[in-house]
């Protein structure tokens, strides 16, 4: 029994690791483009099983559940929307299965991504059936053994504060991370400067906030330096893409040697970082070499960006307001002349 | 609003409402973007020429400051609601006038692939540039993609994605093309947040287009050349 919770570990140790990718290494387990990767939780359990596992016996201290679009506004496109606690607890049993493998301690973490709609009055989505949507999934993985909720790859602050809501109704500790993909901020304009403070009014806080997707590693490194800017101090996750996804033959192969990821989590942890994994295109192999670059790093000083641009490579998304020349938005209504 | 910040649109001239289109579209203000359309129309504008003058240049304007990171997506998609309801009163009357159509596009986000906001705004701007879109919606397979080409005898392709687990599905239906021999048919344009210009031309497609603005003047200029290339041959 082996399973812990994040608080107990990061009050061990000063920096932990989280895995690599879910729905990309699937690719290489035959996963058809397009298919739901939840799916294999109750459909291909073994494979899922492989893939935690080697996540685990590369050195991750965190693993995240297989559930990243197991959401019912999600679902509903596979016609599964019936089936949301059946593929979280699923999920998350996996997971703990491959936690419990070791001796020493590992975090099952339940992954929860975006419902992919839009809130009012942008889009449809109400506060209050984002809550539900978001409760009724981390139902499952509190049932299948998650010990916190992992919110990902969110855009609009309007849906983090429901995940933020749904964690705290179902008595889970959650973490939230955003996807920095637009000039430097989410797609829904959000700066990163603004994700340490963003849910300090809820009765319970993130246990730590971050950056994870997005563009390039370099980008988001450049988003942990602006988040560990803040005052407080605030567990700041990074979890980089590994590289940029490009394609090789038949295959889509992303950019990012095991070399440069463990240029990346020195980078990360200098930066500020305290939870550093991996996202879309990062291999066991790749969490492997970032755990002995991990093992062997004594923190630095705080890199800027120019050094993460030349050990990382150049910013895939540029920040515009950069350029002197261009003015800040304007306000277009003219007065009547 | 106070009153000395009141505009009120009939009072413009036309090229200082022209002006107020713009910025109203900047803005989202729907209502004030239809009733400047109805100005215009009762002043007796062509509709095509409102629609290019008002709507579109407004629109690029926004798609310009989309580009550089000064406006994001709920701004533009306020901006898009804004066109949408001038085009509501346009498009029956510029079919009636027989406005020219630069070409037919069907559209549509990929298999297991729910975002569509891209998608949707990249369908406005390319109506509102003057081609006929077919919007197939989210997560089609490549059979719809197939049956809405050849039904709709389309020029253009344009595939969206926003997850790196549904991108790879562009190849599967660019290859599919290419095995039924009619890939050279039609004009592939792909786009999407994980997406890159590598990654576009690995599949196989005539372009990766970084954001609806870009969508536009890629699918205008290779309309063109495919008309050059015809008028030639």
């Amino acid at each position: 029994m082996t399973t812990t919770t994040l608080k107990e570990l990061l009050s061990q140790k000063p920096v932990l690791m989280a895995d690599g990718a879910t729905g990309t290494n699937f690719f290489d387990m035959d996963l058809g483009p397009g298919d739901p990767p939840e799916f294999w939780n109750i459909d291909e359990p073994d494979k899922v099983l492989s893939l935690h596992q080697a996540f685990v016996d590369a050195g991750s201290d965190i693993i995240l559940t297989n559930t990243f679009g197991s959401n019912a506004p999600r679902l509903k496109l596979h016609k599964a929307q019936d089936r949301v606690f059946e593929y979280n607890k699923a999920g998350a049993e996996l997971a703990c299965k491959a936690a419990n493998s070791v001796d020493r301690p590992v975090v099952v973490a339940g992954s929860v991504g975006p419902t992919g709609e839009l809130f009012v009055p942008l889009g449809e989505l109400t506060y209050d059936v984002a809550v539900k949507a978001f409760s009724d999934q981390m139902e499952g993985l509190k049932a299948g053994g998650a010990t916190i909720a992992w919110i990902e790859t969110m855009s609009a602050p309007e849906e983090m504060r429901a995940a933020a809501a749904a964690a705290i109704q179902n008595d889970m500790p959650y973490v939230v991370t955003a996807s920095f993909d637009t000039a430097g901020k989410t797609m829904m304009g959000m700066d990163p400067s603004k994700m340490p403070h963003l849910l300090d009014d809820l009765p319970c806080k993130p246990m730590a906030v971050g950056a994870n997707c997005g563009v390039g590693a370099s980008d988001l490194l450049v988003s942990v330096l602006s988040m560990s800017e803040q005052e407080g101090d605030t567990v700041i996750i990074a979890k980089a893409n590994c590289g940029i996804p490009v394609i090789r033959g038949d295959k889509v192969e992303y950019t990012g040697t095991p070399d440069l990821m463990a240029d990346y989590i020195r980078l990360a942890v200098d930066a500020g970082a305290r939870i550093i994994g991996g996202c879309c295109g990062t291999s066991p192999a790749h969490l492997a070499a970032m755990r002995v670059a991990l093992d062997a790093h004594t923190k630095g000083d705080q890199p800027d960006r120019e050094k993460i641009v030349s050990a990382i490579g150049e910013l895939v998304n540029p920040v515009v307001s950069d350029n002197p020349q261009r003015p800040a938005r304007r306000s277009r209504r003219r007065p009547k002349t | 609003m106070s009153d000395e910040d009141e505009i009120i649109l009939s009072e413009l001239p036309d090229d200082e409402l022209v002006l107020q289109m713009h910025d109203d579209l900047y803005d989202g203000l729907k209502e004030e973007i239809a009733e400047a359309v109805n100005i215009l129309l009762e002043r007796k504008w062509e509709p095509y020429d409102v629609l290019t003058k008002g709507l579109v240049e407004g629109m690029r304007i926004v798609g310009i400051d989309f580009r550089d990171g000064i406006l994001f997506v709920p701004e533009v998609l306020l901006a898009a609601n804004a066109m949408k309801q001038g085009m509501g009163i346009l498009r029956p009357l510029l079919i009636e006038t027989g406005a020219p159509k630069l070409g037919k596009v069907v559209i549509g986000t990929v298999k297991g692939d729910i975002h569509d906001i891209g998608k949707n705004l990249v369908g406005m701007m390319m109506e509102g540039a003057g081609f006929e879109v077919f919007d197939l919606g989210i997560n089609n397979p490549v059979e719809d993609y197939i049956e809405a080409l050849e039904k709709h005898d389309a020029d253009i392709l344009g595939m969206s994605a926003l997850l790196t687990t549904t991108m790879p599905y562009m190849k599967v239906v660019i290859d599919t093309l290419v095995e039924k021999g009619t890939r050279e048919n039609y004009i592939v344009l792909v786009g999407g947040a994980p997406l890159n210009e590598e990654f576009g031309m690995g599949i196989g497609a005539d372009a990766y287009c970084r954001d609806a603005a870009v969508a536009v003047e890629t699918a205008t200029e290779l309309i063109a050349r495919k008309h050059n290339k015809l008028a030639s041959a």
